[in-house]
């Protein structure tokens, strides 16, 4: 880990305006820095999954101000905010979301075809490297539909990290495993933190997850109680 | 900051997207082919069906007819001052004056030498009685100098027996129309008489007789040598009640007419205005034809639409997560846009051969009378304008749902 800081919320605050006007997140501040692998947790509602996708950059909709990398992201455009997340920010969600029509090489591939730094053939050599980092590499070219649910999700986080992003966000991204899968996804994510550094951000239920994480950040009511 | 390259991979997307889903694909595709040929076939006979009847028209009429109109004695001439008001009240009539066209060689010359004028005859124009034995049929003649005339109403081709030519070297001779001969119970070789409003009576020779598509016209009408038409009505040769101005393009007739009037300082007369019955029945049967074609194609527009809107709620998820991984809106966009291009260019060129078969076939259905086989050819700007007119309607087909596609928040779906 090193000092370097990647994220940097400061006084974030939103409301929601259904059913009625409710503050669900309450002047949030904290910093995550290069290599760290950080833990949302709380109870549901407190605000959590909330917090990450505005600090994915995909909600846009709040109060205070998002550094990415010391650049402030508040207030740009959508399109811009979509060329800093297809070049920074890897996502892994609950669900795999893989397109059913693409093969798994593909499906790998789409985000770094779209970010445009390297030519069709780098970018499945890179593509074929981080499936087989994932114990994937037979299992290329089958249809992302064919899959198990494990696999799939592995697949979808060799898609968050081909464009080796500064920042890979989960939300609940074993939430649909059973535990083995969960530990194996762990362990992806502790080794690209401590190897790689990555930083890591996850929203998670899973206490085991979180507890075996580097830093925890709790929420309640729209608050961090406490991992600041 | 190495360069970026462009992979294309929205485009990528959307080819697979389209021939993932072949059955969709086809579907999609296939209303398009049928709303393409369908607006071609149409507007390809319309096309044919106004060129044969404007062909047909112009066998009796010219493009721009000039005359001299029949003035009528101003019935009230309003004082010159108008402080004071005393108005002339005059009996309205006719002014006796000649028919003629004074001078008509010196016209002639002048409206030969206008921009866009293909043609220019004279004729003698006049209502005549025909006699033979005791039938008397009431009618009217034309004289004409049969050369030129032949060249502007294309009177060869509705002779029906005798020869056109023979007028030229019979100076009595006479082209009668079908109708006119039956009722008169005359062939080729027979003489008649004639008598003309001067009361002449005038023994002529039926040369050749003719058959238009009219038949109310071939019952009255008949042609002469000029000569013959100036002599019944005791005039001198230079006589002339008509001049006759074909010009390169007869639609834009209406736009010469007031030249040629003002030039010839004689009525000059469109052919449309002559016509204005049978201008009005075109319009209406193009504007008929163009509403049919245009809600076939609206139609098949509406299954893109429906198909592509379909595809796009199954997609949802492709969307969320693509927008998350960083496409833009317009790259969003485009995928579907490209997908509904697709569609549309399959549907399309199926459809052009569609419409060039359809064409074919009914090119070679017989209709009857002096029209043969129905008037259709195969018409390049209309199976252009039907590609083009198909492509902008998929568009849009396909932009309008597209940019819903483009419009998805990826949190409300990614968020479950």
């Amino acid at each position: 880990m090193s000092n370097e800081i990647i994220l940097e919320a400061k006084k974030i605050g939103k409301y929601f305006y259904e059913p009625e006007k409710f503050r669900v997140l309450d002047d949030i501040s904290f910093e995550v820095k290069r290599g760290e692998f950080v833990s949302l947790v709380g109870k549901s509602g407190c605000g959590k999954s909330t917090l990450l996708y505005v600090l994915s950059t995909m909600d846009t909709d709040y109060e205070g101000d998002l550094r990415i990398h010391n650049q402030s992201v508040t207030g740009m455009k959508q399109n811009q905010l979509a060329g800093i997340r297809n070049e920074k920010i890897g996502f892994v969600f609950q669900f795999h979301y893989l397109l059913p029509e693409f093969s798994c090489l593909k499906n790998v591939m789409i985000p770094a075809l779209k970010l445009g730094n390297f030519s069709k053939e780098e970018i499945e050599h890179r593509a074929l490297e981080r499936l087989k980092m994932l114990g994937l590499a037979d299992q290329a070219l089958k249809p992302a539909s064919k899959l198990s649910g494990g696999q799939q999700q592995r697949v979808a986080i060799a898609r968050a990290l081909i464009n080796d992003p500064l920042i890979i966000m989960g939300d609940e991204p074993t939430g649909n495993l059973d535990s083995k899968n969960t530990d194996i996804v762990f362990d992806i994510f502790k080794q690209l933190s401590h190897e790689m550094h990555q930083t890591i951000i996850a929203v998670t239920h899973d206490n085991d997850f979180a507890k075996r994480s580097d830093r925890i950040i709790e929420m309640q009511d729209g608050k961090i109680v406490s991992g600041h | 900051m190495p360069k970026k390259i462009n992979h294309n991979i929205s485009s990528d997307i959307s080819m697979t997207y389209t021939f993932s889903k072949m059955k969709l694909t086809v579907v999609a595709a296939l209303g398009v082919t049928i709303g393409i040929a369908i607006y071609i076939f149409l507007n390809s006979m319309m096309a044919g069906f106004a060129r044969m009847s404007d062909t047909l028209i112009f066998r009796n009429i010219a493009h721009i007819r000039v005359y001299k109109d029949d003035d009528i004695s101003r019935p009230l001439i309003a004082s010159e001052n108008s402080n004071k008001k005393v108005n002339a009240l005059v009996n309205p009539k006719i002014v006796p004056e000649s028919q003629t066209i004074v001078n008509p060689t010196l016209l002639m010359d002048l409206l030969r030498k206008e921009k866009d004028v293909t043609m220019v005859t004279s004729q003698v124009a006049t209502g005549i009685f025909y006699h033979k034995g005791e039938s008397q049929i009431a009618g009217n003649t034309i004289g004409v100098n049969i050369e030129e005339a032949d060249k502007m109403f294309d009177i060869q081709t509705t002779m029906v027996a005798g020869k056109m030519l023979d007028l030229k070297s019979t100076p009595n001779g006479i082209l009668l129309g079908v109708g006119v001969a039956d009722k008169l119970s005359v062939k080729v070789g027979d003489n008649i008489s004639i008598s003309s409003p001067k009361n002449v009576t005038k023994v002529m020779k039926v040369v050749g007789l003719f058959r238009t598509a009219n038949s109310q016209i071939d019952k009255v009408k008949s042609f002469m040598n000029i000569s013959a038409a100036q002599q019944i009505l005791l005039q001198n040769p230079s006589y002339v009640t008509d001049l006759d101005v074909n010009i390169v393009d007869y639609k834009n007739a209406v736009n010469y007419s007031a030249r040629f009037s003002a030039l010839t300082g004689y009525k000059a007369e469109a052919w449309q205005t002559a016509n204005e019955t049978f201008v009005a029945a075109s319009k209406m049967r193009s504007i008929i034809l163009t509403s049919i074609s245009f809600t076939v194609l609206i139609v098949a527009g509406f299954g893109i639409y429906n198909i592509l809107s379909m595809t796009i709620s199954q997609k949802m998820n492709d969307i969320a997560i693509l927008k998350a991984m960083g496409f833009k809106g317009n790259d969003v966009t485009r995928i579907f846009v490209q997908q509904a291009l697709m569609i549309g260019a399959i549907g399309v060129t199926v459809g052009l051969l569609l419409a060039l078969l359809m064409v074919n076939i009914l090119s070679h259905t017989y209709v009857g009378g002096d029209i043969g086989y129905f008037p259709i050819q195969f018409e390049p700007f209309v199976f252009f304008q039907g590609a083009m007119v198909g492509l902008i309607v998929t568009f849009f087909a396909g932009l309008i749902p597209a940019r819903k596609a483009a419009n998805v928040d990826p949190v409300s779906i990614l968020r479950k």
